[in-house]
This record gives C-alpha cells, structure tokens and sequence, in this order.
C-alpha cells in the first residue's frame, strides 16, 4: 500500500559546536510540559528531564582536556521500517505508539500501566518513570500549563517533540483554510528557547527546511545523514533516530557509538551487514 | 456430590484456566491502574483563553525582552521575545522560570514585622508608620546620615526614588552591591575620559581575547553573549579564554590558554610588550588619539618582556607571541575581562593593562570595538530640596569612605561588615535593602551577618525570603516584575543604550506594594520638608511624568533604543600611574598553612545574585557539582594524588575564613593545585527545593581591596583539604 502524499518525519539537529551547556533547553522542556521537581533532583536515575544535556569529555589530561555537551531529547526512532521503535515494539498496552503522519512517537499517560518495558528497551535512557505522584507547592500548579496533563505515579513519560504545538498548529492553519504548516510554525519549546540557535528542527522529509539541508538525510539507508559531521546516537544499532548530531570533533562523534579501538569512527558495523533488511 | 480428591483439582484447574482466559484479570487490571491514574489530587490545569503579553526580564542585568503565555489570568510560561535587540526570541532558563519565583513558596505575602525570632504580618499602614516613627526620630536626633541603603542597581527610576529619598532625608550613605562594572567604570574614566560602563561591539568584532570572562557563562548580557558565541563560529571568529579552569567558556572558545590565577595583567602587558616591540600597534591612533604611549612601552619593554611573563603566568613564550600577534594582526580585536559571570569587581591594574591592549590595536570608539556608552538620560526631575537637617546630614562622611582621598570608586559596600563590627554601636541604625541579598552575596557571609545583627533596624523590600529580609525588622514586599510597572535601563555591555519596561502581567499575587510607591508614600508622611521633593501621587503617575512622550512607545514595543548613546571618548590615556605590577591582588591566607587556591565557577545553571534559583535551576544542576546536599569541589588528579583522594571522597575544606564538608570531584580540567567550587550554592533562605543545599562560596572567601579603588577584588583565597 503507497499512500499518494509524502509523509512527514519531523526531526531534529542539534549542533554541538554551537551548544554551550547552558541547559535553557532543559528548562523550556519543564516549563512547556508540565515536568515536575523534588526537593532532590540529584539521583539523576529518578529526575525526570526529558531533555537532558549530557557532559562529554575527551578523557585527556590536563591542559588537553575538551568538554563537550550533548542535549537529549526523545530519539523518536523510526526502527527499521517506520513504526518499529524499540519503545513501540514492546509496548504491551500501546501506551506509545509510532505516529505515521509525523513520526512522532507518542505516549498516551492514561494507557500506560508502569511495566517500563519501553525503559528497558530504550537505548537512549529518554523514558522516565514517576515513582510518585508529582507535587507543586501550594501556589504553583497556577503555572501548569493546560496543554499538556500533568503526569501521576506510577506511568513512564518522555520527550513527544511538544506535540501539542503541532496540534495548536494545524488549527490555526485550518482555521485560515490551509493544510500544511510553514517551517516556523511548528517548532519545539526547546527549539525555541536554544539562546545559541543550536537546534534546528523541522521536516526531514522536506528539502526546504533546514534540518534536512543540515544533515541530508538518504531515506534509502533509513535516513542516515549524509552531509559532513553529522552523525545519530548508536548508528549501528539500527534505531534509526530522527535526532541528528552535528560535531567538527572526531571524538565528538565517536563518543556517539560504541567503536572497537580498531574501528573508524562513522563507519558501518560490518557483522551486521547481513542482518540489515534490503532497503523498501 | 462427594467432592473427591479428582474433582476438586480439575474444578481447581478449570477455574484458574477459566480466570486466567476470561478478560476479567486483565479488566480489573486496566481498571485499577486507571483509578489509580485518576487521583484528586493530580492537578488538572484549567483551560482558558491563551494571550501573550510583552515585557522584561528583571532577573539578571542581561535586559532581555519577555513574552509572557497567558491562560486567563495564569502565567504559564515565559519566552524570549521575538524582535528584541537583547535576546531576539531566545531565553535563558533563570528567565523561563519567572513563573516559579512568582507563584512560588518564596514570597513574602504582606508585610512583615518581626516580633522576637518570628514574623508578624501586619498591615500596610502601621508598616508605613512603623518606618516614619523610626526616621522622624534620626532626623529629630540631627542624625540623618544614621540612614543607609542598599540597592543592587543605581539606574532606572526606583533606585533613583530611594537615591532621592536619601538626599532629601539628609543622608549621603546610598550604595549599592558590587560587580565588575565598577572596575570597568574606573578604567573608562581613567582611561577614556568617560565615566561609564564600556559597549563591547562583539557582533561585529573579529578577534576575542577573554581574560577569564565566563563568556558564555553568564557574564555580561548572557543571551546576548551566548548569541553572539554561535555568531562567532559562523564567520570563524576566534575566542581565546585565559584561565586556570576549563570552564564552559574555555571549552567553547578556539583556545584555552591555563594561566597562574591572580597574574593576567601580567600576561596582558606581556602582551602588550610583544605588540609594541614588534610595531604592530596601531600608531595612526596611538599617535593621534593617546597620550603615555611612551611611558606604557617603557614600562612594558623593562619588565614584561616575553621570558619574564613566562615565569610569571606559566605560559610558553611562544604561546604569548603567537597570541599578541594574532590579536594585533585582527581588524576588530577586543580583549575583556572580569572573571565568570563578573560578580565581583576585578583589580584596577588588570583592567587597565587589558583594556591597553584594545587602544593599541585602536579598536576604540569605532565598529567592532570598545564604545563609550552613556548610560540612558530619561530621568530629569526637579532639584532635591533639603532642610538645614538634610545639609547637615550630606556634608558627613560617606560611611564606605568615598570621597574622601581622590577615591575613584563610586559604592565600596564591601567596607561596611568591617565599619560596623569595629564600632561599639552601628553607625547605621536604619538600613533600606532594595534588590539586593548582601547577607548571601557578600565576601564574608560570617562578618556581614554579624554586623547585620547589629544594625537595630533594618527594612526589606524584597518580594521573596532571602537571606537578608530573614535579618529585616521589617519587610515591605515588593511586587514581582510580572506585576509591576517599572524601567529596566540595560547596562550589561551592550553598546546601544536600551531600556525595556516591565508591566503588570498579572495583578499582583499577594498584599505587596511597589517599592517606588512606598518610598513615596514615606517621604508624603514625613513631617517636614522631605515630602517636598516628591511632587508625585503615586509610582506610576512618576514613572509617566519621567518617560513622558517615550512611555507610549515604550508601552507597545516593550522596550526602547535611545538617540545617541555614545559619546566621543577624550584621548586615551595609557595611564601608567594605575598600570603597575605592584598592584598584583594576591589570595588571603599563608602559602604554607594553605598550599591550594579555591576559586569559585559560575555557571547559567545557578543564579549567585539577588535572586536565588528557582526550583528548575536547580534540578539542572549536575550531580557532579550537586550530590544530596553536598556540594563538589574540581580538582585535577594531580592535587587528588597529592592530597590522597579518590573521586567521590568526603574531605573538609578549609581556608583562612572557614571550612566546610565536600565531596571530591576529579576533573582533568583544572590546573593542579586550584580548587573551584560552584557559587550560587549554601543559601540558608528561600525554599526546601534551594535552603541547606551546598556551600556558599561567599562563606569560604574573605574580602581583599585593590589598593587603588578599595573595591574588593578577591578573585579566590587559599585554601587545604584535609
């Protein structure tokens, strides 16, 4: 079955070069969707930051020592055919679920039962589970914002490319009578906020927007990017992200997948050659 | 039926296979995990109209523009505004959590009076007279000068009002908290014949020499300057960052270039010997534009050729070559400084040899360089009358001893903890706080809280429970600047002179007032000619009458570019009389007894300011710097071996003012023998989500003046673990 329009497969860049660390993108997430706090946020194994900014160093002695930081939102993997994201293929209550139009991997809290499967499934570590229910202190449920529910104990959550933008979106254009989107009209809080301008967001499918033009995605090889320094978490693991890296640093790019000493970075696993599915 | 042993297993097994097929398990299941799912107490934010409102952002200097997410009468969120000439639509995440410090637990909800160890509210009306009562009686007293304040801006209209106030009262002891621009406003006096704070023309400058400025750690206007850092890798700028840590700054910028902490003026004479012994200085403006040309190039020739600054800073002469000629070979090179996010002032010598370094290349008053930006001329209100009292009060000595002995500086807070503890009674016996957190903020937290303690009455306006409205007799909240009227004047280095306007985004909260509003309503019920030099109903009606016809165009764009912010600067003065290395600030402490350096880190994730981080800030926070409630110190693998420690190891921390419980955290990018530990930490104020996390830095630290300014200038203190 073809369908006659091109599907959209909303992606993101995230030029690391350009990102400082700063962790804006962090707390645009929060304010955007509602994320709550605890008094400690330190086990880092419980705080939930759908995006997370990850520190990198090249692990030289000082003075060769490098930092480089790496923001992570959801990968919204499209797995090896669109659909088989490691989250979504085990999900048992189709609490997340691979949205086809868009690409967007979803999560559907009130479906959700807490078995974190998707956790353990998920390369990425973006799931996150709520041991408790989440408080505000008395005052501050004012800042909540009706867009997005609050999530309760018990359920796991992530990164959904601030899908409800999308929606607010396409009504406004609906309203004015159109059904597609401008580039700008739909952009993630993190997107937004970046005050480096280090994230790119947008339609990979579409060679107008930026993110394509940034990575060159080959749709032929699961949107693997073709342009130079660009690169996706765990590559070889055949996940195939929609969240594209980009670093002038060769090791940089290497810390994105586990390389043996003997191999080059950015090179396809061999072993594996066999396994990958002929191209559709 | 006799219920044998056969029938009773296969009725048992048929009714678990018959459980286990029928729907029934996995209903109930489905059903108990969505009661579960379904609490009351889940909030479920109610929906509403969605508006977006303008205005700015009074969290930090930066003076970014906001846009505020309305739903009804909630704020739900807060973003840059698209459009402005700060931040042009991107925001940093002190300014997204807004909402927090709004509706947070922070606030103070009326006024407040201490009664014993506890506060008591009351209303705005004893409160009022409350301060009228205590003031009459200085000024009755022929003491008016007995009346200090503090603020933590001297610009915009309500630091103008309590300026006023003070004046008309008869008290010359307004100051106001310490940064970098202080020393920043001595040296453009000194050396460009303006007194202001320098415009950095970092967009279209091609060549970046930071002496341990946190460029992209929140120094100067920090969207501004994280805008500009990627601007910079676009058209393939080069940032060189000079200091012993590798901060956020260091690992962005081209080089990182460690240095020997408290020697950068060395280094920049250094470099300025290798720019004049090579002739690569601009001798177009050198000759033209500047005296002392010849005293700077005698000076620099004798002591700081290349070897000398070598043994000085530990950088390879080649190094320092390679970098003075790359900075000279720019077209548009600036060299800045003010250490981190330049919370404190830096030593006069310092900035003085560094900003040499931009007049020999010329880069003065032209694009790409260094501007003399006026600060913005908007407030024009009639003379300050004053009473016999009130001269008698001005003609006293400035309590922090400015003005007296040609002192450059303009606010030297930092000599008041000393003043009152070596007094048998304070000789301040009111104190205003406006913006302003000194009993967290200042160098010597144990010294400034004792001579707080002993000031018998002190008055808050802060709109939240920090540290020093914790030691107020009194607190007359402030609104927040979602909920008030007020004028943001932008001086963060910006070489336009822009000013924003905050407005009330949402009616206020709580029974708080505007400060601008209490001051006038205090002067108005002063028995006597105090009153007279506020000819205003109210705040607003002020804040009108100040703006005039600007406040409409204000009011729609939400901020404002004043006509002709830069002056001519006079000639520059190579000023050798300021530049010289005896001046070199050295750390508090013996070398022996303390064989480390501790020098604070300033990050975006932490505010060490006024303001104290919202929740959100601080569940940022790395558990690398923030583990439990442990603070972590970076050292090198060096120093751990030296001090047999291993990562994750409890050590004490101790320097000549303190010491304090710390977790280890080894870091290859820090120079051996340097400590750094995070400001913005050990606050004892605010919420459970800030209050007992950490330790203040500001407690491990002790005042050193610059021998010059007298501001202080402490830069790191020497410290041991043990």
């Amino acid at each position: 079955m073809k369908k006659e329009r091109i599907d959209k497969k909303f992606g993101m860049v995230i030029d690391l070069d350009a990102c400082t660390g700063c962790g804006s993108c962090m707390v645009a997430c929060m304010a955007e969707n509602n994320v709550p706090f605890k008094k400690d946020e330190t086990n880092k194994l419980d705080s939930i930051t759908w995006m997370r900014v990850y520190k990198l160093t090249n692990k030289k002695p000082f003075p060769e020592t490098e930092i480089c930081y790496l923001p992570r939102p959801c990968m919204h993997c499209e797995g090896q055919h669109s659909g088989h994201s490691p989250c979504v293929s085990v999900c048992p209550a189709t609490a997340t679920d691979y949205d086809m139009d868009t690409g967007i991997v979803s999560q559907i809290y009130t479906r959700c039962f807490g078995c974190r499967y998707c956790m353990a499934a998920c390369p990425y570590h973006a799931r996150y589970f709520n041991w408790w229910d989440p408080v505000w202190p008395d005052g501050m449920e004012k800042s909540l914002s009706p867009n997005v529910s609050p999530r309760m104990r018990g359920i796991v959550e992530k990164c959904s490319f601030c899908f409800h933008r999308y929606q607010l979106a396409l009504d406004k254009a609906y309203v004015k009578g159109r059904r597609e989107l401008k580039e700008h009209e739909y952009q993630t809080s993190c997107t937004q906020a970046c005050p480096s301008g280090a994230i790119t967001f947008g339609d990979l499918n579409n060679p107008d927007h930026q993110v394509h033009r940034l990575v060159k995605p080959d749709n032929r090889h699961h949107g693997r990017p073709t342009a130079k320094n660009a690169f996706r978490l765990l590559e070889r693991l055949g996940t195939n992200p929609k969240v594209y890296y980009l670093s002038s640093k060769e090791w940089v790019r290497r810390a994105g997948d586990n390389y043996l000493d003997n191999e080059e970075t950015g090179k396809p696993l061999n072993l594996m050659k066999e396994l990958q599915p002929e191209p559709h | 039926m006799k219920l044998d042993r056969r029938s009773f297993l296969s009725l048992g097994v048929g009714a678990s296979a018959g459980i286990t097929l029928s729907p029934i398990p996995w209903k109930l299941m489905d059903d108990l995990s969505i009661w579960s799912q379904n609490w009351p107490w889940t909030p479920v934010p109610p929906d509403g109209k969605a508006t977006y409102e303008n205005s700015a952002c009074t969290l930090c200097p930066g003076g970014c523009g906001i846009t505020v997410r309305k739903i009804d009468d909630r704020i739900v969120k807060i973003e840059g505004m698209t459009g402005h000439p700060v931040n042009n639509g991107r925001i940093c995440m002190l300014g997204l959590s807004g909402p927090q410090l709004l509706y947070g637990p922070t606030r103070v909800k009326s006024p407040m009076k201490k009664v014993g160890e506890k506060f008591k509210k009351i209303s705005w009306e004893e409160a009022i007279s409350e301060i009228v009562s205590k003031l009459d009686k200085l000024r009755s007293g022929g003491k008016p000068e007995a009346l200090a304040c503090i603020t933590g801006t001297d610009k915009g209209t309500v630091p103008e009002l309590l300026k006023r106030f003070l004046t008309a009262f008869g008290s010359p002891n307004y100051l106001r908290t310490a940064s970098v621009n202080d020393s920043y406003e001595i040296i453009m006096e000194q050396m460009q014949g303006v007194r202001t704070i320098p415009g950095f023309d970092f967009e279209n400058a091609d060549f970046i020499l930071s002496f341990g400025s946190g460029i992209i750690d929140g120094w100067g206007s920090p969207v501004r300057m994280l805008t500009v850092n990627s601007l910079w890798k676009e058209k393939g700028v080069k940032v060189v960052q000079i200091e012993p840590r590798l901060s956020n700054s260091a690992a962005k910028a081209d080089k990182w270039i460690p240095i020997v902490p408290g020697t950068e003026a060395d280094l920049a004479l250094g470099l300025a010997c290798v720019i004049i012994k090579k002739s690569l200085y601009d001798k177009d403006f050198v000759n033209r534009n500047a005296v002392g040309f010849e005293n700077l190039k005698r000076f620099v020739m004798n002591k700081y050729t290349s070897d000398q600054v070598e043994k000085i800073t530990g950088i390879d002469k080649s190094v320092i070559e390679k970098m003075a000629v790359s900075f000279a070979k720019a077209s548009s090179p600036i060299a800045i400084c003010g250490k981190g996010q330049g919370r404190t002032p830096g030593s006069i010598n310092e900035f003085a040899a560094v900003h040499a370094l931009n007049a020999l290349v010329g880069n003065i008053d032209k694009k790409g360089g260094v501007f003399a930006t006026l600060p913005p001329d908007y407030i024009r209100w009639p003379e300050v009358i004053m009473d016999g009292v009130a001269q008698k009060g001005l003609n006293t000595n400035r309590i922090d001893g400015v003005g007296s002995k040609n002192n450059p500086a303009g606010y030297l807070l930092n000599r008041l903890p000393k003043k009152i503890n070596s007094s048998g009674k304070s000789p301040v016996e009111v104190l205003f706080v406006s913006g302003a957190n000194p009993c967290y903020s200042m160098a010597d937290t144990h010294a400034v809280n004792e001579a707080f303690d002993k000031i018998p009455f002190i008055v808050s306006f802060s709109s939240y429970m920090d540290e020093t409205a914790k030691k107020a007799h009194l607190i007359l909240p402030n609104h927040t600047y979602l909920e008030r009227y007020e004028d943001v004047p932008v001086s963060a280095n910006i070489p336009e002179q822009i000013v924003g306007l905050t407005r009330p985004v949402v009616k206020p909260q709580y029974d708080t007032m505007n400060t601008g509003d209490v001051i006038i309503r205090i002067a108005k019920s002063m028995g006597d000619s105090v009153k007279d030099s506020f000819p205003w109903s109210g705040y607003e009606s002020c804040l009108k009458q100040t703006l005039g016809g600007s406040l409409n165009k204000l009011a729609r764009k939400g901020f404002l570019i004043a006509g002709n912010p830069r002056s001519a600067s006079g000639k520059f003065r190579f000023t050798p009389a300021v530049i010289n290395s005896d001046a070199r600030i050295e750390p508090e402490g013996d070398a022996n007894a303390f064989p480390l350096i501790l020098i604070p880190k300033d990050s975006m994730r932490l505010t060490s300011g006024f303001i104290g981080s919202p929740p959100f800030l601080v569940k940022t926070v790395s558990d690398t710097v923030l583990k439990g409630n442990d603070v972590c110190i970076e050292i090198n693998p060096e120093t751990a071996k030296k001090n047999n420690l291993s990562d994750g190891d409890y050590t004490v921390l101790s320097t000549p003012k303190g010491s304090a419980r710390v977790k280890v955290n080894i870091f290859d990018g820090i120079m051996p023998g340097i400590i750094a530990i995070p400001r913005g930490l050990g606050h004892t104020a605010y919420d459970d989500y800030l209050a007992g996390k950490g330790i203040n830095y500001n407690s491990l630290v002790g005042p050193v003046e610059d021998p010059v300014t007298g501001l202080d200038v402490a830069w790191g203190i020497r410290a041991k673990l043990s």
